[in-house]
This record gives C-alpha cells, sequence and structure tokens, in this order.
C-alpha cells in the first residue's frame, strides 16, 4: 500500500477554508457565518451541542445544504455555488449522520456505488482488512446490517474513491464501545496515508484521541478553537461549552 | 376440435394468446412507468400518449420515407426518447419535491395535448401498418394457429423486459439506479450526476413505451387515442404489481393479460372490469401491490 501523495500545497495552507458561511432551512437561518479552516493531512473535529449547527456546517461543504452563502474555498478553489457531484469530483466525501446505506443495494453494491474520482483511495482488499465485517456480509442487502456494520460500511464507502477530504458526522453515534474504538482505529490508520479528516463528533472523550485540533460551534458559529496540545488547558472552558 | 370444460380449444387458446399478447403490452407500459415512478417520484399519465407516439413514428417512417419495421424498431423509440428527455428537462424537473398530484396534472395535460395533436391531424380512425414480411403467416399447432408476429411480439417483449430486470437488479448501472431511487441527494453527493440520470430514466420509460406502440401498430392499428385506450389498464397493472416494483410490473402485466383471456372465454361480460376488481381485492389485501414493499 502506497502512501498518498499530498498536493503540492504545503501542510500549513488549508485544504479547505470556511468564511463568513452562512446557511437557512427554508425561513430557518441555521449557520451566522462560520469561519474554520483543515489543512491537509489534518483530522479536525467540530464540537458542540445539538443543533449547533455542525451538520449544518458539513452539509454546506458537501454543497446540500438548500441556500448558503459565504465562501467554502476547496484546494484553492471556491465551491460555495457547486452541486454535490461536482464538489465530491473535486475530492470531498461526506460519511452522513444517518450513515445512508442503500437498503435495497449489497454491502459489496454499495461499496462499489460511489466512482472513483482520483488515484489514492483503498482498495476493497484495503477496505475489508480495516473492516472485517464487511467481507463477511459483502452479499447481504444493507438494510440487514446492523448498526455498527452499516457504520464500517458508510465509512468504508468513501475510502475507496479517493478523495482528499473526509467529513465524517458523528460516526460513532448510538454504536457499542468496541465498534466505537474499532472505529476510532480505522481512522488513525488513514491518517498516515495522507487523508484529512473533517469530524462532527459530540463523542468529545473518543475524538480528543484522534483530532490534531478543535472547533467548537455554538448557535450557528464557531465560537473558539485550541489544538490537541492545548486540550489539557481548555477542559474546564470545553467541559462549559458542551455541557459536560 | 376437442372442447375443454365445454369450450373449444381453439377458442380457449385463441383468447389464452390474445391476453400474453395484451400482457406483454401491459407489462412493457408498466415497467416503464414503474422505472419512472421510481426514479421521478411522477405518476406518468403521459405513457399512452406516447406509447401512440412510438407508433405513429413506425407509419410515418413507412408512409413517407418508405423505411420499414425492423429500422422502426429502434428509430421510433430512440426518437420518443428524445422527446421524452427534452419533456423531462424543460417541464417534469420543475416538479422535483412538489407533491405526486403536480405530476399527475402535468403528464395528464401532456397526454391530452399530445392525443388532441394527433387526433387533428390524423382523425379518429385507425391507419394500417403491415407487419414485416418475415412474420407474415403463421403455424398450425393442432390445437391452435398460431400467427408469427403475434408469436414474435410475445418473446420479444419478454426478452426486453428480462433484460430491463437484469440491467436494473444484477448491473452497476442498476445499483446506481437503485440508490437514486433510494435517496438522490445522497446518491449525487457521491460524484453521480444524478439530474442526467433521472433525464436518461425518463427518456428509456418512455423509449419502451414507444417500443411497445410500434409492436402494436401490426396488430391493433395506429390511432390516436389507442394509448388512451390501454393507459388506465396499465395503470391499474402497476398498483396490482406494487408502485416502482420492477418485477412486479413485468409479473402483473403477462398475468393480468392472461387473465384477462381466460375471462373473456368464460365469462365475457366481466372481461374489461376484472383487471379493476383484482386491483380492488389487491389494495384491500395488499395495498403495497403483490410485489410492492410495505407501505
Amino acid at each position: 500500500m502506497s502512501d498518498r501523495t499530498m498536493s503540492d500545497r504545503t501542510k500549513s495552507e488549508p485544504l479547505l477554508k470556511v468564511s463568513g458561511l452562512q446557511a437557512w432551512y427554508g425561513e430557518s437561518h441555521a449557520l451566522h457565518g462560520v469561519d474554520f479552516e483543515v489543512r491537509a493531512g489534518e483530522v479536525v473535529t467540530l464540537l458542540g451541542r445539538n443543533g449547533a449547527g455542525k451538520t449544518t456546517t458539513l452539509k454546506c461543504a458537501m454543497g446540500m445544504a438548500p441556500r448558503r452563502e459565504g465562501s467554502i474555498r476547496f484546494d484553492g478553489a471556491e465551491t460555495i455555488a457547486l452541486p454535490s457531484d461536482k464538489i465530491a469530483r473535486r475530492g470531498v466525501a461526506l460519511c452522513p449522520e444517518e450513515r445512508g446505506v442503500f437498503a435495497s443495494l449489497t454491502v459489496l453494491e454499495n461499496l462499489l456505488l460511489p466512482p472513483k474520482i482520483a488515484p489514492g483511495g483503498l482498495s476493497l482488499d484495503e477496505i475489508y482488512e480495516l473492516f472485517p465485517n464487511l467481507r463477511e456480509r459483502s452479499t447481504s442487502m444493507g438494510g440487514k446490517l446492523s448498526g455498527g456494520e452499516q457504520q464500517m460500511l458508510a465509512i468504508g464507502r468513501i475510502l475507496r474513491t479517493g478523495a482528499r477530504l473526509l467529513m465524517l458526522d458523528e460516526p460513532t453515534e448510538g454504536l457499542a464501545p468496541i465498534i466505537v474504538k474499532q472505529i476510532g482505529a480505522a481512522i488513525r490508520r488513514l491518517k498516515p496515508r495522507g487523508f484529512t479528516v473533517l469530524l462532527v463528533e459530540q463523542n468529545f472523550r473518543w475524538a480528543s484521541g484522534l483530532a490534531d485540533r478543535f472547533y467548537v460551534m455554538e448557535h450557528g458559529r464557531v465560537i473558539d478553537a485550541f489544538a490537541a496540545a492545548e486540550l489539557p488547558e481548555n477542559m474546564d472552558k470545553l467541559h462549559a461549552y458542551l455541557g459536560v | 376440435m376437442i372442447p375443454l370444460l365445454g369450450i373449444s380449444t381453439q377458442a380457449l387458446f385463441g383468447q389464452l394468446l390474445l391476453g400474453l399478447i395484451n400482457g406483454a403490452f401491459y407489462a412493457m407500459l408498466s415497467l416503464g412507468l414503474a422505472v419512472i415512478f421510481g426514479m421521478l417520484n411522477i405518476v406518468n399519465f403521459a405513457h399512452g400518449a406516447l406509447y401512440m407516439v412510438g407508433a405513429f413514428v413506425a407509419w410515418f417512417l413507412l408512409n413517407t420515407f418508405h423505411i420499414g419495421y425492423w429500422p422502426a424498431l429502434v428509430l421510433a423509440p430512440v426518437g420518443v426518447a428524445l422527446l421524452g428527455m427534452a419533456l423531462e428537462r424543460t417541464m417534469m424537473k420543475r416538479l422535483a419535491g412538489l407533491d405526486h398530484i403536480y405530476g399527475l396534472l402535468l403528464t395528464f395535460g401532456l397526454a391530452l395535448i399530445i392525443q388532441g395533436v394527433f387526433q387533428n391531424l390524423f382523425g379518429a380512425s385507425g391507419q394500417p401498418y403491415p407487419p414485416p414480411d418475415l412474420l407474415k403467416g403463421g403455424f398450425n399447432l393442432g390445437f391452435m394457429y398460431l400467427p408469427a408476429y403475434r408469436a414474435w411480439v410475445v418473446v420479444f417483449s419478454l426478452a426486453v423486459c428480462l433484460f430491463t430486470w437484469f440491467m436494473i437488479e444484477k448491473t452497476r448501472l442498476g445499483a446506481i439506479l437503485r440508490a437514486c431511487t433510494e435517496n438522490p441527494e445522497l446518491t449525487r453527493a457521491f460524484g453521480l450526476n444524478v439530474p442526467r440520470l433521472i433525464t436518461l430514466t425518463y427518456g428509456f420509460g418512455v423509449g419502451l413505451a414507444a417500443l411497445a406502440g410500434v409492436l402494436a401498430a401490426p396488430i391493433y392499428q395506429v390511432r390516436p387515442l389507442m394509448g388512451a385506450d390501454f393507459i388506465i389498464v396499465v395503470f391499474a397493472v402497476v398498483v396490482i404489481g406494487g408502485m416502482g416494483s420492477i418485477l412486479g410490473a413485468i409479473g402483473a402485466g403477462f398475468l393480468l393479460g392472461l387473465v384477462e383471456g381466460l375471462t373473456k372465454v368464460f365469462y365475457p361480460q366481466a372481461a374489461n372490469v376484472v383487471v379493476f376488481v383484482i386491483m380492488v381485492a389487491v389494495l384491500l389485501v395488499k395495498p403495497a401491490g403483490l410485489f410492492g414493499k410495505k407501505i
């Protein structure tokens, strides 16, 4: 397995830069000017309570929020007005909160559904190595999988495409601790291969072992940010933000 | 001739063959409707009109350009598919996310306009369309006479239906279409151009209707209202098979054609309503249809 080639830009330049992002669902104003950036090769986590706007932020970056304004630059190019298929073709992939496993497709069909958009994605064997359950269940229909297997499939599915930015929305939600551990191990193995990961997660304890940097969101804005190394001195603040 | 249950075998098998042919058309039309409903969420009332346009394109090709049946079998569906794709791009696309009733009204209006234009141009009476030379005549099977063209219609329709089922259920393209049916927004976020797939699917669905129209031309003659007569029964077939179910549309199509044929033999007075009686019974017992998912 050869390491993914990094883009020409250096690690200090952001792969994803979100500035002044606003979004609406009908009359409801969900994001009020979100600013953050993700550099190539990083694992960045968006933290915040329910309704803070984390999922909407990911949906905007994927071109799936119905009305959005501001700026989202991916690999130096503006993507705020692009439809989701064009954004995906540029190298962004989303594993949605509800997992989005297609019930009428087999596990293998689900895995092969997203087209390869660039070299550097994982092969089927590599995905099966990360998530051995999927190999055993490759002919099962997506709707017959357990929650943990669905989550593994949803993550495995976006690893094949060669997308450089993987956005994972609440990947541990509702899963048994052993599965949560397995998913954490898989994400850890992706990092040295040059994948950039933007994580939305409420399980702070789990995310703290994975992420390089954290952004805290509240009421549709980013209200604080700190690096993993700054965690110990910010724990009180973080507990106050998250209400834990 | 040996009578069977008091009916001559000639009459029994003759009606069964007619039923099977009707069933072949029901299957092809309801298959197209099922594919379109699955992808576009539109109950395509214009389906019968586009079936008629397919037959008229074949008739027009023959009488104006002397292009015969076999090329028409390809050209008419392709032409109608292009017309359908233009309709989808300019009109149906705007209905995305709206209630079913809007799609029904739009396509019902389109059907009336298309049929009206053809009635204005060609009158209400039928235009003859000869079967191809290769399929003239028939076979004496002893218990019945089997016209070659009718045998061809049954075999070819069945092959088209099974090919479509295979494409949708067993290929990667089919997997993409099934994914689109389930969650178009997410499918698009995987880098697949869903709007283009929807346009192509509508084109394919109405292309199937046009193909059925060309097949029907030598049997029923070419009339502006030939689709209007069929479409109500075809909708009943789709409901019985299960809205959006591919196998349901094919199975119910052939089965109901046969049931209709048998009813013509044993109780002709009920032949026109038997499909609707079955539809009511199925809706009462299994509202999602025989092959549909639970609703």
